[in-house]
């Protein structure tokens, strides 16, 4: 049949259904098969806390969005132009994140009365039915009818089992929509069902009926289609951020030569690290599941006191568990990676939601004088870069790290121009393993110009030595009691940390000028809302400039030069304000801020609206 | 007994294995004695100073790596254990000691001292008991007997103590045993044999605290009762006690007795020890305080079960090795390529 095909720039897709009902992968395959057409993409999952909340209510409705585009992506977009709703909840739920005038693709057997009532709809209300949908473009399917058709000839498979495959009709659907082949995703159904024929083919088959029902039906008069993007030349991949966080610190253990010894604590939504890593056993990773987060960290402490890359990873509650270690690791002055991929707090809190809420925590939360350098992951593939910088630091200044992620950037997926090991900087280190010339007895605290300790580990003739979280004599490292060698003590721990400031690079200003009205200082996973809005802004002429920082503790060494550049300084932040206390803490600068805490990231349409109300 | 590079080294003694800090316990601590012995065997293990770490936690037992010259870490209240695990996890090659106290180890240590029994981790645990918090000034321990007045229980302790050793069966530990401060011998021999088993060694030193404890464990240690009130396991050998050795244990189904020998009873009635036997040694550690079981019994000292089981270091290694030589080592490359990639020109 003959077709108007519409060329778009960009558009903004959410699958949304029951927990049950396969959106995650839906949207996931989606995603793979834009990546593999070079279109720029961002991903923004959005999953329920329940692993199965009651079927079709609110809470158990489960979101995938994805924004694509032939322009550069920086977020997963604000509202979209398309909402895929498979029972009335998911309709419900998201809504109110949909553009004026924009699709609606429904599975009308979610809308049953059951479903209606499920999704807290009044007796007798139906949104399909009542005129509250007039503004938007509404296509009725019956999802679940016609996939059960198109299986027909599998008698094998039990009612359920065939509804079961009703997200492969949907993204079928889609596929047709907007131009696509199932190449990628027919070989994913291979692989993941390779043994399981009958499964297997019935799912191609509804993956192909949904493809067909599009090309068929005559009332769907226009297909889309979203160019490839003018990305810089390269290969790429798509890539989330736990993963992309993984391969850092594989990627790190291989450069540096470190053995990687995880230990952790299951936590979302920090654990698909470990179960990443757990994969890996060839590259000589040791992952180890501990009792809990003390032994994640204390058993990382164990191993890198072995002398492996000792890394731990967790979210905020499990952070509040490892404080006292990790003041044990700044006593040791031993390399250890603290990793918080942040969630909604306090306590247990929005686990499955997003929050930048625990940097006063990583700056601030142990007892004593003890400094940490602190690091921040801003987007999915920047996870691989900051892990990385992160070890280097660590294992090179001697001193645990703390690497701040979020549940955002976690899940949320991005192309990578993906790095070979040769792009990579090797990272150096070095053990002493005898005494110098001229020393008589080891000395564990002598420092170097940086401040740093000798790395001595078990094994090594001649230097044993005994080390501790007591107070320790300065280069002796003896237990010392002594008032003035405590605040030598404090003092050097924290010059050592400053000093990293010498040793990491200038703060740049991502856009705009260097001098001017109002600057938008930002961290973390805060980059694409704030690049996305600062650059609508600058294209209506407004001097606006965007710096992002990755270096949290200390910060760049010109950070206070640039914040003096500006009559005016934005923070945004997803908490209540923490950047902005310590900015305002040690450069007295007057700096605004904009927060929001609703476990959602930042959009930038509101961002806009705060920014102009700086001029 | 831990894998380690046997090299000529030079024959060490003792002093060795001193260091030049100035021991800071009490005196008459029975930490003392314990630091003399380990000193002692230190040398006889056929160990390389350097591949020996002791690992501790916080409390006055704790301080005992710094007194000794080998690696060392003084660590944080009850996470010794753990820190030992991930050690031992990645450096299977050292031979790593745990000194811990009842406080340490059984109270705020207590979830890892459990976890770390049951991975059967190659590693020794020296568990100072002296049924008090010693370094906090004398507070009631998980090891304390009920009503024991202290500073912190004026009125008497409400806490059921831990057996300590029913706890490490419970948690499954490959080996099981008892010592005490004031036998040096034995406690040699105990030490020896912990370092000697492959798997997570649990022992028990009692540790008098003559400050804040002083005589909890009296009657096992003075010459006056100590031949009636302590029993010392031998392998195969029957339980035999008393100053003239003319007391045994008899099993009676499931049930201890005491009886005199003579008069009918001789050594071969007796229980006959066996460290391999799983199902006694759990009656021999429940002997002196299960209160089914009634009477009077004598305190065992020894090695109370043994047993073999994989350790968790040798399986991950085993687990990186078979995933090596089936897939090769891996590609980084490979890696961060992925599956499926796309060019932009
Ligand atoms: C996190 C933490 N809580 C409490 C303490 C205080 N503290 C130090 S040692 C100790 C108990 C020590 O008792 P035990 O383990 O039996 O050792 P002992 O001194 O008797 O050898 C306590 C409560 C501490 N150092 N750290
Ligand atoms: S307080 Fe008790 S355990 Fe501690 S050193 Fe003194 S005697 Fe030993
Ligand atoms: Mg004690």
């Amino acid at each position: 049949m003959n077709r108007n095909e519409t060329v778009l720039s960009d558009v903004v897709i959410k699958f949304a259904g029951d927990s049950g009902d396969g959106m995650q992968l839906t949207g996931q395959q989606f995603t793979n098969n834009t990546a593999l057409l070079g279109i720029d993409l961002a991903t923004f999952p959005d999953f329920p806390a329940e692993i199965r909340a009651p079927q079709g209510t609110l809470p158990g409705v489960s979101g995938f969005q994805i924004h694509f585009s032939s322009d550069k992506v920086y977020t997963p977009g604000d509202l979209c132009d398309v909402l895929v709703a498979m029972n009335a909840a998911a309709l419900k739920v998201n809504l109110k994140s949909l553009k004026q005038g924009g699709k609606i693709i429904v599975n009308i057997d979610g809308f049953d009365a059951k479903n209606l009532r499920l999704a807290n709809y009044a007796e007798g209300v139906n949104p399909l039915e009542d005129g509250s949908l007039d503004n938007y473009h509404v296509t009725k399917i019956d999802v679940t009818k016609l996939t059960r058709e198109a299986l027909k000839e599998f008698p094998e498979l039990g009612m359920k089992e065939k509804d079961r495959a009703k997200n492969m009709f949907v993204l079928g659907f889609i596929y047709w929509m907007y131009n696509r082949d199932l190449e990628n995703t027919i070989e994913f159904l291979e692989e993941k069902f390779g043994k399981k024929e009958v499964i297997l083919q019935s799912n191609i088959k509804v993956l192909k009926a949904g493809y067909n029902y599009g090309d068929t039906t005559e009332a769907f008069a226009t297909r889309y289609r979203v160019e490839k993007a003018k990305l810089p030349a390269g290969t790429y991949r798509s890539i989330m951020g736990n993963q992309a966080l993984a391969l850092g610190l594989i990627a790190a253990s291989q450069k540096s030569k470190l053995p990687l010894f995880l230990g952790t604590y299951p936590i979302t939504p920090a654990s698909d690290i470990l179960h990443e890593l757990s994969r890996y056993k060839t590259f000589g990773i040791r992952t180890f599941q501990a009792e809990d987060e003390i032994a994640g960290i204390t058993s990382a402490i164990g191993a890198s006191y072995g002398g492996s890359l000792g890394v731990t990873t967790t979210s905020g509650p499990g952070m509040a568990l490892k404080a006292e270690a990790m003041g044990l690791a700044v006593m040791l002055e031993i390399p250890l990676l603290i990793v918080n991929v942040q969630r909604g707090g306090p306590s247990t809190g929005l686990p499955t939601k997003t929050e930048q809420s625990d940097l006063l925590q990583a700056y601030y939360g142990r007892n004593g004088e003890c400094p940490m350098p602190v690091i921040s992951a801003s987007t999915p593939s920047d996870c691989f870069d900051a892990v990385y910088e992160a070890v280097r630091i660590s294992v090179q200044h001697m001193t645990p790290v703390i690497l701040l992620s979020d549940g955002y950037i976690a899940n949320g997926a991005e192309p990578w121009k993906f790095p070979t090991s040769e792009d990579l900087e090797s990272i150096e280190v070095k053990f002493k393993t005898e005494l110098g010339e001229g020393e008589d007895k080891f000395m564990p605290y002598l420092r170097d110009e940086k401040l740093v300790r000798p790395w001595v580990v078990p094994g090594t003739a001649g230097l044993e030595h005994r080390i501790g979280g007591i107070e320790k004599q300065n280069i002796t490292g003896n237990v010392s009691y002594d008032p003035e060698n405590h605040q030598l003590m404090v003092k050097l721990r924290q010059e050592k940390v400053d000093k990293i400031a010498q040793y990491i690079p200038e703060q740049k200003i991502d856009m705009g000028e260097e001098k001017g009205k109002v600057l938008v200082l930002g961290w973390g996973s805060t980059y694409g809302a704030i690049k996305s809005a600062v650059l609508e802004l600058r294209s209506h002429g407004h001097s606006v400039s965007h710096a992002h920082l990755r270096y949290l503790r200390p910060f760049p060494r010109n950070l206070g030069e640039i914040l003096k550049n500006f009559d005016h300084v934005l923070i945004p932040e997803i908490n209540n304000g923490q950047l902005i206390k310590i900015i305002r803490d040690q450069f007295l600068v007057d700096a605004k801020g904009y927060n929001k805490i609703m476990g959602v990231p930042i959009t930038k349409t509101e961002l806009v609206d705060a920014i102009k109300k700086m001029f | 007994m831990e894998e380690t590079i046997t090299k000529a080294a030079p024959i060490l003694t003792a002093k060795d294995f001193a260091t030049d800090q100035e021991v800071r316990w009490c005196p008459g601590c029975g930490d003392y004695s314990i630091l003399a012995q380990v000193q002692k065997v230190m040398p006889t293990i056929g160990v390389p100073r350097e591949n020996i770490v002791i690992v501790s936690g916080i409390g006055c037992s704790s301080r005992f790596p710094y007194y000794m010259n080998t690696y060392g870490m003084h660590s944080i209240h009850g996470r010794a254990t753990a820190i030992a695990s991930g050690l031992k996890a990645s450096r299977p090659d050292l031979s790593v000691w745990i000194v811990t106290g009842d406080g340490d180890s059984l109270s705020i240590g207590g979830n890892h001292t459990i976890h770390l029994l049951r991975r059967n981790f190659d590693v020794n645990v020296l568990l100072f008991n002296n049924q008090i918090y010693g370094l906090t000034k004398g507070q009631y321990s998980p090891t304390s007997e009920e009503q024991k007045v202290t500073k912190s229980s004026p009125l008497g302790s409400l806490d059921h103590p831990f057996n300590p050793l029913a706890l490490a069966m419970g948690a499954d530990a490959t080996f099981i045993g008892r010592s005490m401060d004031r036998d040096p011998k034995h406690l040699q021999q105990l030490l020896t044999r912990s370092h000697q088993h492959k798997g997570a060694s649990f022992l028990e030193i009692y540790q008098n605290c003559n400050i804040f404890n002083d005589g909890a464990f009296e009657v096992f240690t003075e010459k006056s009762s100590k031949a009636d009130e302590a029993l010392f396991l031998e392998q195969g050998k029957p339980l035999i006690f008393g100053a003239q050795q003319q007391k045994g244990i008899k099993l009676d189904g499931l049930k201890p007795v005491v009886v005199e020998l003579g008069d009918g009873v001789s050594a071969d009635d007796l229980w006959i020890h066996d460290e391999k036997d799983f199902y006694k040694a759990q009656i021999l550690i429940r002997m002196f305080d299960d209160p089914r079981i009634e009477g009077h019994f004598p305190r065992p000292f020894g090695v109370f079960y043994e047993t073999e089981r994989a350790c968790y270091e040798d399986m991950m290694q085993l687990q990186m090795d078979e995933a090596i030589s089936l897939k090769g080592a891996g590609d980084l490359d490979k890696l961060l390529r992925g599956k499926e990639v796309w060019e932009i020109a």
